[in-house]
This record gives structure tokens, sequence and C-alpha cells, in this order.
């Protein structure tokens, strides 16, 4: 019964979240309001019950923004996320910790993220105890099955997190979000502050727990490969937009807008033979204060033209399931 | 191939902290040809950035260095400051991973290059001011006049990393020493500053040790690698070979362990166990407790790295098994 399906869990319509900055005098004297981070623009996306989607872009990109959203831990400026076809903007008393234990977050820092004064037994009970998930008499053995799960030996609950290490660390939290049985994982850079041999041990868990217990997995990250790796869809972000969504296979072997094929190209293969020396994207990202007007990528694509300076485009269909914001609707296509 | 003159040799270098206590860098030798790019690889606590800052005598005074770093002929451990002042920044160059923290605050950017070019080179002022805006043309940073004026705190990443490059090459070094320079970049940054090293080299027909825990970043740039693991190096060889023929396991591993094309949602290689703390290296071959094709021996004696074709070391004592087992990526 596992797997993706077609069926609709999350519905992302047209998120939008901005940070305020501290206003300036210039603003102020000519009574413009302050400036401020546009951090997501117009977000939508649609996640299915039992897939991996993938959520990929570099630094700045609002991946990290649109998985705090989900979570709820920010509130958006406009537009919707519904859970089950739910705005979970409207969740009240039980639904919303209801809400709250079904969907749940993994951080990317096991350091900060686990607190240093708790042994490993209360921070998995604690998670049990607030979502009365068991009994207290049963929640002893709970925490071993837990613990057994993210395969730490039973000895871990009786120790504070700075005994262990990194990766063991993110086991705990990987833990402490399956102790409340969620129907959801997000997972905001889980492998990123990890050495390489670990993060393949981290990834190899997730694929299993997620086969093992039918999660939805939302996985937020910059590096390409691990993402292609882990996803069965995938999201390209640039400047707080969704340039790109399609399934993986098709994204990553024919993507349709030009940023996703820079970042293509600006990831080393594997392959010594396959070597390059063009470079893949010139300039910078631009500053998200002071968006460009039309294309949010336009300052740094290879194929502008002048209706990409005064128009943004807008998500178009490119194939089954694929879509892409380009205003060159053949870009990347075979013929 | 061209019969490599070495540039940089380095023999039996071992690097100690602690009056001797840890060992961060066990008895490694290698070298590097001119205009050649070595890559050192390893995960956190192999001692690679510990081999690098050793090469520059820039460990601090808790470190003890021993062995001999020849650089053209001459060993830089035993240097008087005053011929080390020339060696360091002059003909060898560093740059480091964070350029925010390396790069002074106060300073603009036109006094730091200045300072590199009066230290290294007879110009005089005129010819220090047009030498720097001609290093920012060269490292691809615009509008140099302008920028020259400014703070760091006014590049970003990417700018500040080749703001770094520029200080670095001031001298015009024979050597580049880069401490995983694009690990604090994004992907498409990073791709700009390899490619910027690359162009470079061969421009300025420099040497590169180029220090990363990125087999991607080495695959695309390195001509050949060592793979550092507790403090020795466990295999070399040029990139092709060492990619296509792991003859160490734990190289193996470590190449198992980065997905690519052709594994999605499968089983990723990896290693089990995680890499040993200095003060907890095991006896006998360091890699033993993690590795899957470990024998006896490999606990009780310590390979040592073995010519084991053309350009090409390894020490692990059940190399032939790994070799058959052959390559995760090729």
């Amino acid at each position: 019964m596992s797997g993706p399906t077609q069926d609709v869990l999350i519905d992302i319509e047209d998120v939008s979240k901005r940070f305020a900055l501290p206003q300036t005098v210039l603003n102020w004297v000519s009574g413009k309001p302050a400036p401020a981070v546009h951090a997501l623009n117009g977000v939508s996306l649609t996640i299915h019950r039992g897939e991996t989607m993938g959520i990929v872009g570099e630094s700045g990109c609002g991946k990290s923004t649109l998985a705090r959203c989900l979570v709820r831990l920010h509130e958006c400026d406009s537009g919707r996320i519904k859970f089950e076809g739910r705005d979970i903007a409207q969740l009240r008393g039980p639904e919303r910790r209801a809400f709250n234990r079904r969907v749940q977050m993994i951080f990317q820092d096991p350091y900060s993220s686990l607190n240093p004064r708790m042994k490993v037994r209360r921070i998995l009970g604690e998670a049990l105890s607030v979502h009365k998930m068991r009994p207290a008499a049963e929640i002893p053995a709970r925490i071993f099955e837990l613990l057994d799960l993210v395969r730490l030996s039973p000895d871990a609950a009786d120790r504070y997190p700075h005994e262990f290490s990194g990766g063991q660390r993110q086991r705990i939290g990987i833990a402490r979000a399956l102790a409340v049985e969620p129907e959801v994982l997000v997972a905001d850079e889980l492998v990123s502050a990890l050495d390489v041999s670990v993060q393949a041990q981290v990834v190899n868990l997730l694929l299993d727990l997620q086969e093992r217990l039918n999660l939805t997995i939302v996985f937020v990250a910059h590096d390409l490969r691990l993402v292609r790796h882990i996803s069965h869809r995938v999201a390209v972000m640039y400047l707080g937009k969704v340039v790109e969504v399609g399934p993986a296979q098709a994204l990553f072997s024919a993507p349709r807008h030009p940023y996703t094929r820079a970042l293509l190209d600006a990831a080393p293969e594997l392959d010594p033979t396959k070597r390059n020396r063009t470079v893949a994207a010139r300039g910078e990202l631009p500053s998200p204060i002071d968006l460009p007007k039309g294309c949010l990528f336009s300052s740094r694509c290879p194929h502008v033209f002048e209706r990409c300076l005064s128009e943004r485009p807008r998500l178009g269909d490119r194939g089954p399931q694929h879509k892409s914001a380009c205003h060159l609707p053949d870009f990347g296509s075979a013929d | 191939m061209n019969t490599p003159v070495p540039a940089l040799e380095v023999r039996n270098l071992t690097a100690t902290f602690g009056d001797g206590r840890l060992t961060a860098v066990n008895d490694i030798s290698f070298a590097v040809a001119e205009g050649e790019v070595l890559g050192l690889v390893g995960e956190s606590g192999s001692g690679k950035s510990v081999t690098l800052r050793s090469i520059m005598r820039l460990l601090p005074a808790s470190g003890a260095v021993s062995g001999e770093i020849l650089w053209q002929g001459e060993d830089i451990l035993k240097m008087s400051d005053r011929q080390l002042r020339s060696v360091r920044g002059g003909q060898i160059s560093i740059i480091f991973q964070e350029p925010s923290t390396a790069l002074n605050p106060v300073l603009t950017v036109a006094v730091q290059i200045e300072e590199n070019l009066k230290a290294h080179t007879e110009l005089d002022r005129s010819g220090r001011a047009a030498r720097a805006r001609d290093l920012m043309d060269l490292v691809g940073i615009p509008e140099a006049r302008r920028r020259l004026k400014e703070y760091p705190h006014q590049f970003s990443g990417g700018m500040r990393q080749r703001v770094m490059i520029a200080i670095a090459l001031a001298s015009n070094p024979k050597l580049l020493l880069a401490d995983e320079p694009t690990t604090a970049l994004d992907v498409t940054i990073q791709d700009q500053i390899l490619k910027l090293i690359l162009d470079l080299r061969d421009e300025l027909s420099m040497s590169v040790v180029l220090v990363t825990h990125d087999l991607g970043v080495v695959a695309a740039t390195c001509d050949r690698m060592a793979v550092m693991y507790a403090g020795r190096i466990v295999e070399t060889g040029t990139v092709q070979q060492v990619f296509s023929e792991p003859n160490h396991a734990y190289t193996r591993g470590l190449l198992g362990s980065v997905p690519h094309a052709g594994t999605e949602r499968t089983k990723l290689l990896s290693i089990e166990g995680i890499p040993p703390g200095l003060n907890e290296i095991s006896s006998g071959c360091a890699f033993n407790p993690r590795c899957e094709f470990a024998t006896q021996i490999c606990g009780t004696r310590t390979p040592v790295l073995e010519q084991t074709g053309r350009g090409r070391q390894a020490a692990c004592f059940n190399r032939d098994a790994v070799i058959a087992s052959g390559s995760p990526v090729l």
C-alpha cells in the first residue's frame, strides 16, 4: 500500500511571505513602507500522500521559509496552505493539535535542536506525553521501540545529546518526530551538517522508514544529488518562487527551465571524464529586497529576451506533471 | 604523460598536538608537480586541513610538526623567519574556507591587496594601485575601481572568495593552497570559483593543492588525488584511476556514499560508524572497525602505502578484494 499516490495531501496556493526590515530614514521621509525581504513570492505546489517531494534551490531561494510555513512556524502573509482540504491557518483547538501531531519537522542542526539538559529518554518521552500517544506506563517500552526504529541502541535512552555524534543526534531528531506517529515529515537540510559517509547512513534510514511507515516526506535541501536520489517529485525554487516542478526523473534528465539547467550544469558530476570548463551561470542572486520586475532569473539567464524583463512568467505545463515558469515553452524539449 | 617535476614534496610529515598526545597527521608523504592540481580528500578529522596549514607553518603553538617539506629543494620547516616570509604569501599562497573571517573587516579591499603587493613585489604606490585593479579584473570582480574602496562586508560570499583569491595571487605564487574554498558557497557560485582557479592555473602555470570533502569537486577539478583517513594517506592516484578502480575500502565506501545518476531511491553503499576522533584511533588499520573487507591482520598491523601501479599507491591489506568488488560510480 505504500508508495506515492495522486491523492493531494497538502495544497500550497499562491503563498507569499515577507520579513520586514527596520524602517529607513529615506523611506520614512518619503512616506514609503519599511523595506522587506521577499522570502516567498506566490508559491503554488501540491504534495501527494506517500511521496517524497524534494525542494531544492540555493541559499535565499525561500526553501526553508516554505518548510517553516508548512508546519506553521511562520504564518503566510497571503495565500493558503491546505492540509486535507482545510486551511491550516484556520485550525483551532483540538484540530490544530492534531495537525501539529500529523505534520512533523526535523531540523538541520542536530546540535541546537535538542535540549542539551535532557536525556534522550525525556526528549522522546515529552513528545509522547504532550500528544498523549501512550498511557504513562507504556511510555518506557515505546521509547525503546523508537530507538530501535532509528537503529540506536537501548542504552542511548540514558545519555545526553552531547554524548552522541552528529549522525546519531540526527537519528534522535528523527525518533522524536516519529514518536507522535506523523503522516508528514518536513526535513530541512536533514543531512547537510554531516560527513559524507554518515549522510548516506541517514538517507538509507529515511528511505527505509518511509516504506515501513508510509510517510509523506518534504525533503528540503541544496544538494541536487541528494534530492535527486531521494525524491519522487522535485520543485526547484529561485528567489521565493517555484520555477520548475516535475517528476525527479524527467526534471533531472530534461530540465525545462534555464535555472534548473544551470544548477545541474554547475553541480560537479562524479565522473572525471565528464568535465566541462564553461561556467554554468554567471552573476549572482539579485537582492530579495528589490525584486526584478519581470522573470526573477532574467538577470542571469543566458536566454533572456525583451518579454522576460517586463512580465513574470507563470508555471505552465511541459509534460505529465511537469511545469516550468519560463517564457520559452520549448526550452529543454527534445525537438 | 610527461614526467612531472615536483614543485612541492612532502616527506614523512607528522603533526601532533598537546605534547605529542594527539596525532592529527601521521607520517604522510606526497608531491605536487608543476601546474598540477592535487586534491586532498577526507572527512572531518582526517587531517587534511592540518596538512595544508603545516606546509605554511601556520599551526598554532600547541602543534608540533616533523618531517620535511621541500619547496624547490629547500625544507620549509628549517627556514629562518626571514626566508619563510618571502615564501609564505609570496611563492606559496593560501585561501581559506570562510572568506568573511579570513579578511580584515576594518580595512578596504584595496589596502588588503596592496599589503601583499608591498610585501612581495618591488612595485611603487601607483604600480600597486594599477596591479590591484588588474587583479580584481583577473578574478572577475566588475567595477574594480569602485569596489577596491569597499569593505569586505559589502561583498557577497562568492565575491569575498574572489577577493581572497586576488590577494593570494598578488605575489604571482607558484603554488596555491586552497582549504575548502567553495564549501560555504552555493553551487552556481562554487562552479564559478572552481573554474576561475582552473583558468588561473592555466594562465599562471601554478600548482594547486585543493583540500575538500566533496568528491564531485575533485572529479571536476583535480588531476591527482590523495585520500586521507585518520591522519594518514590511504590511497593516491590520478582522479580517473581512483574513481574507476578504488584500491582502498575507505575510498570505495566514500564513493558509494555519494548519490549519483542511476542510484535513485536505492540504498547507498554507506560506511557504518563514524570517522574516529584523534584520541580514539584504533590499532592496526585505523579504518578496520568500519571496514566491510577487514580481516584479522587489519586489527593488528598498520598497512603501509604501497605502489600498486604507475603513480598509484594504496594502504590496504585486502586490496584485491576491494578491487574485485569494483567501483560504485563508474
